[in-house]
């Protein structure tokens, strides 16, 4: 009785291996697949602009595409200029990023070395809920407050603008930047900070002078986010700046995005395969190969300062 | 109970005292972290605070240069005179004026994010100093005094982080020294390091009397033998009893210090 009882345990402890090795494995299939799932959706949107971009550039030389001072892919005088499109998503950004690189990085140091817990408990979320609000509604926002309190300034200010649309966008991304930075800046180890104070430094000193360069790397990465955002941000500037390509690089004129063109043609109905409708997928390769180069030259200026405590 | 501490020796009579410790009390929110704490700290002599972990020494320390001002909820009471005219701990003094006159190295070596030039200068440079001159010899200067200079002074715009644990920390005394203090308060400086990096520190710290007071927190009996003069032996958040170092270790009036010294508390 004794030995059979044994023999029971011991056979239910080698089957229970088997079925938890089996649901080991299970699951470590589903986490891949979660993981993998993601890296798989970037490849097939790259394989998709790539392929159709092919299409693309077999009838419109690239060397039209990069130096063409105009973009009329719907009109009878056909010019595939990308350059006027892009003058107006860098125009764009560059306001967005005037306006939130320095709000942001204040607000992060304030937050992160000023604020006493109670105040940051309170302006945190506040802050955080401006990135919540639909981009949409921020589009309307420029369009239809920022933009006529504008012209009591500039009376001359067309009614889409790139500097509205700019200065909203960069209120958008403020958020972004102070939320990554400020968790950046909360991370440099307290010995440092009473190093410094400990040195006669004062608050401001020692978020300068210490904090700031010992948390440069997570800052700086979140410079490349909220640039990226600013790049790939679509309904603001659709709406406000206007939908018209060209090539300027006065922010007080309207100019389409490359966003805005994209956005604008996938509304309408246009026949696949025509080559008005494949110049979308270039229009959306030339933005991803932009996000893309700002991410590793983010990634090596990171690298680069990085300050290791 | 003065009468009493200031019994065992003699000698502190005999030298200037630096700083005068007056009913010291110190709460944390409403833990009362220091009760009572009077003694002297001579010039230009090693002070060695010894005491089982949580005794309130490093708290102790931390009061002469105000860093307990960084954070909410905690409050002093008494005062600690400098040269017998200023209450560090008085709410008019301006705890950053404190700090440039003490300075502080830290149990773990916390060296800037910087070059190891720039880490020394940093003291200057909060200062306002801008004179190129000035600071290159200043910082010379106080590298040689922590024994640094003749290992770094090839290197000095390497990253800090790229020394040693004990290079580490002499940067930091230099860091301290930097900008001519009058006390400079160590808090278990050797507590992160090896043996040979402790021994040279230690010798370090032994020069460095002669140019400077020094008040040290240490955990290792040994060591607080070896180079103060003085020692305080802190229990509970009371200084227990204070006097010439080899009074206490040799003679400790108080049967908690005897305990201590020979290993029974602690």
């Amino acid at each position: 009785m004794a030995q059979r009882s044994f023999k029971l345990v011991r056979k239910k402890k080698l089957s229970s291996k088997v079925v938890r090795e089996l649901r080991e494995k299970v699951i470590e299939l589903i986490l891949f697949l979660a993981a993998f799932s993601s890296v798989a959706t970037t490849m097939a949107i790259l394989y998709i602009l790539i392929t159709e971009s092919i299409l693309f550039f077999q009838q419109v030389p690239l060397i039209d595409f990069l130096t063409d001072t105009r973009w009329t892919p719907l009109f009878r005088d056909r010019h595939y200029g990308i350059i006027s499109l892009l003058s107006g998503t860098l125009v764009t950004s560059g306001v967005a990023l005037l306006v939130a690189i320095p709000a942001g990085t204040i607000a992060a140091i304030y937050l992160s070395e000023f604020a006493s817990s109670r105040v940051r408990e309170i302006i945190k979320p506040a802050l955080e809920l401006l990135a919540a609000i639909p981009t949409v509604v921020y589009g309307y926002f420029a369009l239809l407050f920022v933009t006529p309190w504008l012209q009591t300034i500039f009376p001359k200010l067309p009614g889409f603008n790139m500097l509205s649309a700019g200065l909203v966008m960069g209120l958008m991304i403020i958020p972004f930047i102070s939320s990554i930075s400020e968790d950046a800046m909360r991370a440099v180890p307290v010995g440092l900070r009473e190093g410094s104070y400990a040195m006669g430094a004062t608050k401001l000193q020692t978020a300068l002078k210490v904090v700031f360069p010992a948390a440069i790397s997570g800052i700086s990465s979140s410079y490349i986010l909220g640039t990226s955002r600013a790049v790939g941000e679509t309904m603001i500037v659709a709406v406000s700046a206007g939908l018209r390509p060209n090539l300027t690089w006065n922010p007080f004129e309207q100019a389409a995005t490359i966003t805005a063109y994209i956005v604008q043609v996938s509304l309408g109905d246009l026949p696949h395969g025509t080559l008005e409708y494949q110049t979308i997928f270039a229009a959306g390769l030339t933005l991803v190969l932009m996000t893309l180069m700002l991410n590793i030259i983010g990634h090596f200026l990171a690298k680069k300062y990085r300050e290791i405590y | 109970m003065v009468e009493e501490m200031y019994s065992n020796s003699q000698t502190i009579t005999a030298t200037i005292p630096k700083a005068e410790v007056a009913d010291l009390h110190f709460y944390y929110g409403s833990f009362h972290a220091l009760k009572n704490i009077n003694m002297v700290v001579p010039e230009k002599q090693v002070t060695a605070l010894i005491g089982p972990s949580g005794c309130g020494k490093t708290t102790f320390l931390r009061c002469f240069n105000r860093m307990h001002d960084l954070y909410p909820g905690n409050r002093y009471q008494g005062a600690i005179w400098l040269d017998s005219d200023t209450n560090i701990l008085s709410r008019k003094v301006d705890p950053i004026e404190v700090r440039m006159r003490i300075s502080m190295v830290f149990q773990k070596p916390n060296p800037f994010p910087k070059s190891i030039y720039e880490n020394v200068a940093y003291g200057l440079r909060v200062r306002g100093e801008n004179n190129r001159q000035v600071i290159a010899e200043k910082v010379e200067t106080a590298l040689t005094n922590a024994a640094l200079w003749d290992e770094v002074k090839d290197r000095l715009k390497d990253s800090a982080y790229n020394l040693s644990g004990g290079q580490q920390q002499r940067l930091c005394i230099a860091r301290a020294l930097v900008a001519d203090p009058e006390i400079i308060l160590f808090d278990e400086p050797t507590s992160a390091l090896d043996p040979i990096a402790t021994a040279s520190i230690e010798e370090l710290i032994s020069t460095l009397k002669q140019k400077v007071t020094i008040l040290i927190v240490t955990h290792s009996m040994q060591q607080a033998a070896r180079f103060s003069d003085y020692t305080a032996f802190m229990y509970l958040g009371e200084l227990v009893e204070f006097g010439s170092t080899k009074e206490v270790f040799a003679q400790p009036a108080k049967k908690q210090t005897k305990d201590y010294i020979s290993g029974r508390i602690g």
